[in-house]
């Protein structure tokens, strides 16, 4: 029977759920002046965190510093309800620090929920989007299972894990979306007719356990860093740790009773055919394929203030549910748990992000905009970027303004949409800091340098946060004159540099050049400083050490981004017709017209097209523009 | 793939034009690049200078320099012209000498294509210039088929995977600092990376004392006389558009040439007529054939198919015999009369010919090919670079191994490491054309056991 269609509405831009891709995304476009409509299935998940309770991580970090720095919501939520924050690779350059913070998951939905309630231009609204309305390949509003229509100028997807969810554990299987909410299964079907190719990914997570029922005794405690760095510019200081979390490890009993019961795994029963991602194995799968790693390590990590449960971070699984508490028991501190949610594993509708443009418009709807796990990417900060990215352009593509597109110079954001677009990904994405080419750049303490100005033009950054970031690049500035200028004589110098480990100096030494030495931080010059040095906050200091300590490689790299340039520069016209061009081989031709590169850069990194293709291009813009010239 | 604002270089005169050799550079470092390794110190565009190029203190050639400003040149980007000698030691050597100071060899093709891209030539050259691409990229899959089953390659495979399992190891301990993995320590770095460097080092001595890149590879041709080993030196001197030149302190009666075959330098020498005799003379000159016959690399053999076989084929196959050797059957355009297998040379390739008829000579060149890139003329283990790109990049890994180790010896910290020892990987993929990233992440999520 059909539904009862009732207009309820008109808008900019919709928004298709409120997880971390949609609240960004949401909050970008109504921040940008745009009336917009968030959709959640329900409003008790916005923002949920389904999976680990940690916000970070290495790449991760980095992604939630640029997300901030274009003025985001995700770093400055995470601040408010940060549990336990630590700094990674420090035992590394700062390059490659990385910022991760667990989260109390509950007050995470509520920050955030509330930040979405007093936002103007933004509503949102509790129901399931069941339809895609176009017209003429364009996009005109979407439809509720309750027949009310919404009508859009621009609708951006972010559907998660939800669409066409379905979650197996052992032999059971059944369709249902994250953490036991509703999924999301009419759409998927409006949004094939509307020309859209789907696939199937999976990703899983581990049980969660009553806090009472694990013996902390038996397992190593880690805390979080002396002072917590704040993710937010807008921070300079974000108060103290809250809890712990354990460290704990498999064994031999373990490793048995897995695979002992293997082929009762979803996993090795065929019935999964989603492609799960190779960096967030089930625990069947690591002891599968590693047979000869004698141990695995876990975390028990809280999930919040509020709440006893625990996440047994390292453990996903789709074993059945006997199987779970059988090798769960065998870890030492486990023995004796409760659990009160049973890992799964969830497989999901999504595209191939190579059918969108790089401002994550969908190639063939237009002003259809995509982010997170839809576009094939897993992780809650690969979603947010995506999201906030998808808002941008959303409201810039209404407004008639140029789409706002990141390079692999300039932040991680760039280089996770390029690689997704460009490359394409055969499973769920995450990034990593070795995907960057220029990670000596594209580091935490300088993302508002190298994003904040451009988000300000666009109108996103607020004026509080340009002026901030204003203010930080004359302070860094500044205090790297002075240290130029500075020198400290031996007498002065040798005592701070013999306690440091490091070789004295025989005549008066540059306190930038004494900066340079790894063993000495901006801290450690404050006892041969003297009343000129000014007071500097934890993000000034970060980044002046950084400029000052990696001058000569950042130099190198700028010089690699100059001629990375060039091939940028030279731009595509998207609508070329690449069957049309002598000399471009068969599949070099194929590739191109698919992905619709738009510059020779990013057709460059497209596999299958070849060195010799570029050439031919080259050649071919050339002819195009002499004789249109 | 590259930059095309960089400056490149190569030999410009076609092979074969004789006594003159011109080496062209373009690119906004060319004349920095010419006064580097020239005499004189050039300024004045559009001026011939007399001097000398030289390596360091040793002088290679004295030659004429001319230097064209931008955009009064062939390419419209500056351009430097070196006139040396014609010879292929000279123009290799010089050549060699723009790379290591900063150029980069040009592809053929490109310094038309740069002429067209910066508006000198008019479109209908555009089409010559697309067709020049795609034979060459055609070209280089084929050489990259063939040198994929050679001792070259798999060389390179071998340098690559010591260095990926740093580039592995660095990886992971960046991206997965919280894992219950084993820390990379300097130590293992030294010696890993001191292991990759010295494994490029050695193959490159191969490249720096192995004849087949100085002198080229020695091939003798024998027969019994009439029989078309001056036809065939013929040919090949003329299909290969050969550099002739006459290496001096040959005699007449043993024949040497210079030629390209398919890029490879060969020294081709024609044994005038090994045989018994009591004449001094002519037994001075079968001296000289026998030690050049004993010298070479490949031995021609050539037997006329139109006769039958005489105890003269006979001795001589008896020479041939545990050489490597290609067996020529020439004159196929005449009726066959000579039985092969009396020659007991049936284990040797054998490839029936015309040098009249003008066929079988492109056989006789794949094998000659196969036979260097498989690595199968040296009976020894070494492996040969007969390629200045080849050189070029391996320097340069070696380089990028050498910074890296001194970035180790100071300990810095793992991800200015991992910048070099990327580099390194990435140009030793390109001489066998392999793409770097997603290697890298396969590689590591194959080994280690990560993720939540």
């Amino acid at each position: 029977m059909a539904r009862e269609r009732i207009l309820m509405g008109e808008y900019d831009v919709v928004v298709v759920g409120a997880g971390h891709a949609g609240c960004e995304a949401a909050l970008a476009c109504a921040r940008m002046g745009m009336k917009t409509l968030m959709f959640s299935i329900t409003l008790d998940a916005i923002a949920m965190m389904p999976c680990n309770p940690s916000i970070g991580g290495t790449g991760k970090g980095h992604l939630v510093r640029e997300i901030d720095a274009l003025g985001g919501e995700m770093g400055i939520n995470i601040d408010k309800t940060f549990l336990q924050s630590r700094m990674l690779n420090t035992a590394k350059g700062p390059a490659v620090h990385s910022l991760r913070a667990q989260a109390d998951k509950n007050r995470y939905h509520i920050e955030m929920k509330k930040v979405i309630e007093h936002t103007e231009n933004l509503d949102m609204k509790q129901g399931e989007v069941v339809e895609l309305l176009t017209e003429n390949g364009k996009v005109t509003g979407v439809i509720e299972k309750t027949g009310a229509e919404y009508k859009a100028r621009a609708v951006i997807l972010a559907t998660g894990t939800f669409l066409s969810g379905k979650v197996f554990i052992g032999s059971s299987n059944y369709m249902s979306g994250p953490n036991g909410l509703a999924p999301s299964i009419e759409l998927a079907d409006s949004l094939k007719k509307a020309g859209m190719k789907l696939r199937r990914f999976k990703t899983g997570t581990p049980a969660r356990c009553l806090k009472d029922s694990l013996d902390f005794s038996k397992m190593e405690e880690q805390k979080g860093d002396e002072v917590p760095v704040p993710f937010s510019f807008l921070n300079d200081s974000i108060g103290e740790n809250k809890i712990s979390c354990y460290l704990t490890y498999t064994n031999e009993h373990t490793h048995k009773v897995i695979l002992d019961n293997l082929t009762r795994s979803a996993l090795f029963g065929g019935e999964i055919e989603g492609i799960g991602p190779r960096y967030c194995p089930s625990i069947e799968d690591k002891v599968n394929r590693f047979r000869d790693k004698e141990r695995h390590q876990l975390f028990v990590e809280p999930e919040g203030l509020d709440t006893d449960e625990m996440y047994i971070q390292g453990m996903s699984s789709s074993l059945p549910e006997d199987v779970q508490r059988d090798f769960y028991k065998t870890i030492p501190g486990l023995e004796n748990l409760r659990i009160v949610r049973s890992a799964y594993a969830i497989e999901y509708d999504c595209i191939d992000p190579q059918d969108l443009n790089l401002n994550l418009e969908y190639k063939t709807i237009e002003n259809l905009f995509c982010a997170g796990q839809l576009n094939g990417s897993s992780g809650y900060e690969e979603a947010a970027c995506q999201g906030l990215m998808a808002g941008i352009n959303a409201a810039l593509k209404l407004k008639g303004e140029p789409p706002f597109i990141l390079g692999r110079d300039e932040a991680y954001i760039g280089v996770l949409l390029d690689d997704l677009i460009t490359k394409g990904t055969n499973e769920p994405y995450r990034i990593m800091t070795s995907r960057a080419e220029y990670r000596l750049l594209l580091r935490q303490d300088n993302a508002d340098q190298r994003l904040t100005e451009k988000s300000y033009r666009i109108g996103l950054a607020s004026e509080e946060r340009y002026m901030r970031y204003l203010k930080k690049k004359e302070n860094v500035e500044k205090e790297f004159e002075r240290l130029k200028g500075k020198t400290a004589s031996p007498l002065k110098a040798n005592p701070l540099l013999s306690r440091k480990g490091t070789t004295e100096v025989e005549s008066g030494v540059n306190f930038v050049e004494l900066l340079k030495r790894p063993q000495i931080t901006y801290e450690d010059l404050k006892e041969i400083d003297d009343e000129t040095r000014p007071e500097l906050t934890y993000h000034e200091i970060a980044q002046l050490e950084v400029q000052i300590k990696y001058e000569g490689y950042i130099k190198k790299q700028l010089e690699q981004i100059k001629k990375y340039k060039k091939l940028e520069d030279r731009k595509l016209d998207p609508d070329m017709d690449y069957s049309k061009i002598e000399g471009l081989r068969i599949e070099g031709a194929q590739k191109l017209s698919q992905v619709k590169p738009l510059s020779i850069g990013q057709a460059s990194r497209i596999s299958g097209v070849s060195p010799a293709d570029i050439n031919v291009l080259l050649i071919y813009l050339e002819k195009m523009r002499r004789t249109n010239g | 793939m590259n930059d095309f604002n960089d400056t490149i270089s190569s030999v410009s005169t076609a092979p074969g034009e004789g006594g003159i050799g011109i080496i062209r550079i373009s690119g906004d470092r060319s004349l920095d690049i010419l006064n580097a390794i020239f005499t004189k110190d050039v300024k004045t565009p559009n001026y011939m200078t007399y001097g000398h190029i030289k390596d360091q203190d040793k002088t290679v050639d004295e030659v004429m320099a001319v230097y064209f400003k931008a955009p009064h040149s062939y390419t419209r980007e500056d351009v430097v012209e070196i006139q040396c000698h014609g010879g292929i030691v000279s123009l290799k050597k010089i050549l060699e000498l723009t790379l290591k100071h900063g150029a980069r060899l040009a592809e053929p093709g490109e310094f038309t294509k740069r002429a067209f891209l910066n508006g000198r030539l008019d479109l209908t050259q555009a089409e010559a210039v697309i067709d020049l691409i795609r034979a060459k990229s055609d070209r280089t899959f084929d050489v990259s088929l063939s040198q994929l089953e050679g001792k070259f390659s798999r060389k390179i495979r071998d340098i690559r995977n010591v260095i990926l399992d740093s580039l592995v190891n660095l990886t992971v301990n960046i991206d997965y600092p919280d894992e219950d993995i084993e820390e990379l320590t300097y130590e293992k770095l030294k010696s890993d990376l001191s292991d990759g460097k010295k494994m490029i080092e050695d193959l490159l001595k191969t490249s720096d004392t192995g004849r087949i890149l100085r002198e080229g590879l020695k091939v003798s041709i024998i027969g019994k006389p009439n029989v078309g080993k001056s036809s065939l030196m013929n040919a090949l001197l003329n299909e290969s558009r050969a550099i002739v030149t006459e290496i001096p302190g040959t005699t007449r009666d043993t024949i040497e040439e210079a030629v390209v075959i398919r890029g490879i330098p060969v020294s081709l020498v024609d044994t005038a007529g090994i045989r018994d005799t009591e004449d001094v003379i002519e037994k001075i000159g079968i001296e000289k054939s026998k030690e050049a016959f004993n010298t070479s690399d490949l031995v021609l053999f050539i037997v006329d198919r139109s006769r039958d076989i005489t105890d003269e084929d006979r001795s001589i196959a008896l020479l041939v015999k545990g050489r490597k050797a290609i067996v020529l059957l020439n004159k196929t355009d005449l009726p066959e009369k000579a039985d092969i297998s009396e020659l007991g040379l049936d284990d040797m390739k054998i490839i029936p010919m015309s040098v009249q008829g003008e066929s079988g000579i492109e056989e006789l060149k794949d094998e000659i090919e196969k036979l260097v890139y498989s690595g199968d003329v040296k009976q020894n283990d070494s492996v040969l670079i007969t390629n200045v790109r080849h050189k070029n990049l391996l320097l340069n890994a070696a380089q990028s191994l050498s910074d890296a180790l001194v970035l180790v010896e100071v300990r810095e910290p793992l991800e200015l490491i991992e910048i070099d020892v990327n580099a390194a990987y990435t140009d030793l993929g390109e001489i066998i054309g392999d793409s770097v990233n997603d290697n890298i992440i396969d590689e590591v999520f194959k080994r280690f056991c990560l993720g939540k």
